[in-house]
């Protein structure tokens, strides 16, 4: 199968601190990868270099055969390809839902309004909120929330989607709607690199596990052998912690 | 004459006031549009200050902040002074008029500036990270996904500010600009009689009052919705 996201030996300084320190991944069409790593191991940096949101101090990055790093490539163009999603929502406060879908439809890929409005409704209702399309962030929960911004990020058709601890910051009973929406998309065939401690999600979902720390991938597999039977001494500490909670 | 007689027909004397309230209000009109030119010109250049700041390049900043810190730290009438009296030493003179538009226009861009600065960096790194991870560029997301929230948080300092500066239109009477207190001074010289200064205090009562109390609402009305 042919990968759409190669990263080869990412570093990312922040200063003195050296938060990545040459990661490989690797992620093929139609896979969902799951990353997982304590707090500070580099898995959000890493996810926030694939469209260089961060930008890395070294290594190669390509995504669907685009060269992520070079600085003749269009990044704006390029992101149109890689939906992300963030733990904090970020949607805009001043656009009803409906808005923030269609902003980039209609600012990015330059649709006429009426084309955009379809197509951001499409997207809406694909996450099942179709019915919330003129309400505000404000009047919306934080699943709801996320579930927009979940679509704003597939109504651009991405070729693959980066989801960054999407359910973090919501209440516990929030989650499992965010998490429908993941696994309805996951069985349309989208590509997915996800950083969550979503361990049930990742267990029943995910093709494979990544596990990261300290800025360098310590052990991958399939979720069965990475939950399982991990085995560096390391993976085995987290996967006890995490699982105590 | 009693005491209050003698103010009475010193400060409210009728015959006086009938004589200068056409000059008044003719000083009137001429605030009113050196107002409306000082906000359009120094709200614009605020804006535009601040959005290039926005772009971070460093010497550029440097300049911006510099001048910002100058126009704010200077006294309004020393500005007006300089560009009145001093300009014409390098070859180019002003009018009263001008001179006083440019300044005030400059001192209401430096602070605008600052205004619109803090409203444009209190908008969270998130919304400018959304709009980038679409394929947004920087501009379009300033201008579509940032500064409309930064404006929204700016109305109120600005709108305070914006009456502070408004009410300098005043310094312009000692560049001979015959606005509200121009006129009034001038009609105190010819007439030798103080009353046209109450007319002027009037005016600038019947042109701030509703500005300021108007002010007042819109700070609440932005205030109730962060």
């Amino acid at each position: 199968m042919a990968a759409i996201v190669r990263a080869h030996g990412v570093h990312k300084h922040f200063g003195a601190l050296h938060v990545l320190r040459g990661v490989d991944l690797e992620v093929a069409e139609r896979e969902l990868v799951f990353v997982i790593g304590p707090s500070g191991s580099g898995k959000s940096t890493l996810l926030r270099c694939l469209n260089r949101l961060e930008e890395p101090s070294g290594g190669r990055i390509e995504v669907d055969g685009i060269d992520m790093l070079d600085r003749r490539t269009d990044i704006n163009r390029a992101r149109q390809r890689i939906g992300m999603v963030f733990q904090s929502f970020n949607l805009y406060p001043h656009m009803t839902a409906l808005g923030n879908v269609a902003l980039a439809l209609r600012k990015v890929l330059k649709l006429p309004r009426a084309e955009a409005d379809e197509r951001a409704r499409a997207a809406l209702e694909r996450v099942n909120l179709a019915d919330r399309a003129g309400h505000y962030p404000g009047q919306l929960s934080g699943g709801q929330q996320q579930r927009v911004a979940i679509a704003r990020a597939i109504a651009l058709e991405p070729r693959v989607m980066l989801f960054d601890e999407p359910t973090s910051a919501l209440d516990p009973e929030l989650v499992g709607g965010v998490l429908q929406a993941m696994r309805e998309l996951r069985e349309s065939g989208m590509t997915m690199v996800v950083v969550s401690h979503e361990m049930g999600f990742a267990r029943a979902a995910a093709d494979r596990v990544v596990f990261m720390d300290h800025g360098l991938v310590v052990e991958e597999g399939p979720p069965e052998a990475v939950f399982g039977a991990p085995r560096e001494e390391r993976t085995r500490a987290f996967i006890r912690q995490i699982d105590r909670h | 004459m009693t005491g209050w007689e003698r103010f009475a027909d010193s400060f409210l004397n009728a015959r006086v006031a009938a004589e200068y309230l056409p000059k008044i209000v003719e000083g009137f009109g001429l605030t009113v549009v050196l107002a409306l030119c000082i906000i359009a010109a120094g709200l614009t250049a605020g804006l535009a200050l601040a959005v290039l700041r926005s772009l971070g390049v460093r010497p550029l900043n440097w300049l911006i902040i510099f001048a910002v810190d100058l126009f704010r730290a200077l006294p309004p009438l020393v500005v007006i002074a300089l560009l009145y009296f001093g300009l014409p030493a390098a070859g180019l003179s002003l009018s009263g008029f001008a001179a006083a538009w440019l300044a005030l226009s400059l001192v209401l861009m430096a602070f605008s500036e600052e205004i619109f600065w803090a409203g444009i960096t209190a908008v969270p790194k998130g919304q400018w990270e959304a709009a980038r991870s679409t394929g947004l560029g920087f501009l379009p997301t300033l201008r579509l996904v940032v500064l409309p929230q930064a404006l929204r948080i700016t109305v109120p300092p600005l709108t305070n500010r914006t009456i502070a500066i408004t009410k300098n239109t005043a310094l312009a009477s000692v560049v001979a600009v015959p606005e509200i207190l121009g006129a009034a001074q001038a009609g105190v010289s010819f007439g030798f009689n103080p009353t046209p200064l109450t007319l002027g205090a009037a005016a600038y009562l019947v042109l701030f009052l509703p500005v300021v109390v108007l002010g007042r609402w819109v700070e609440t009305r932005f205030a109730w919705k962060r």
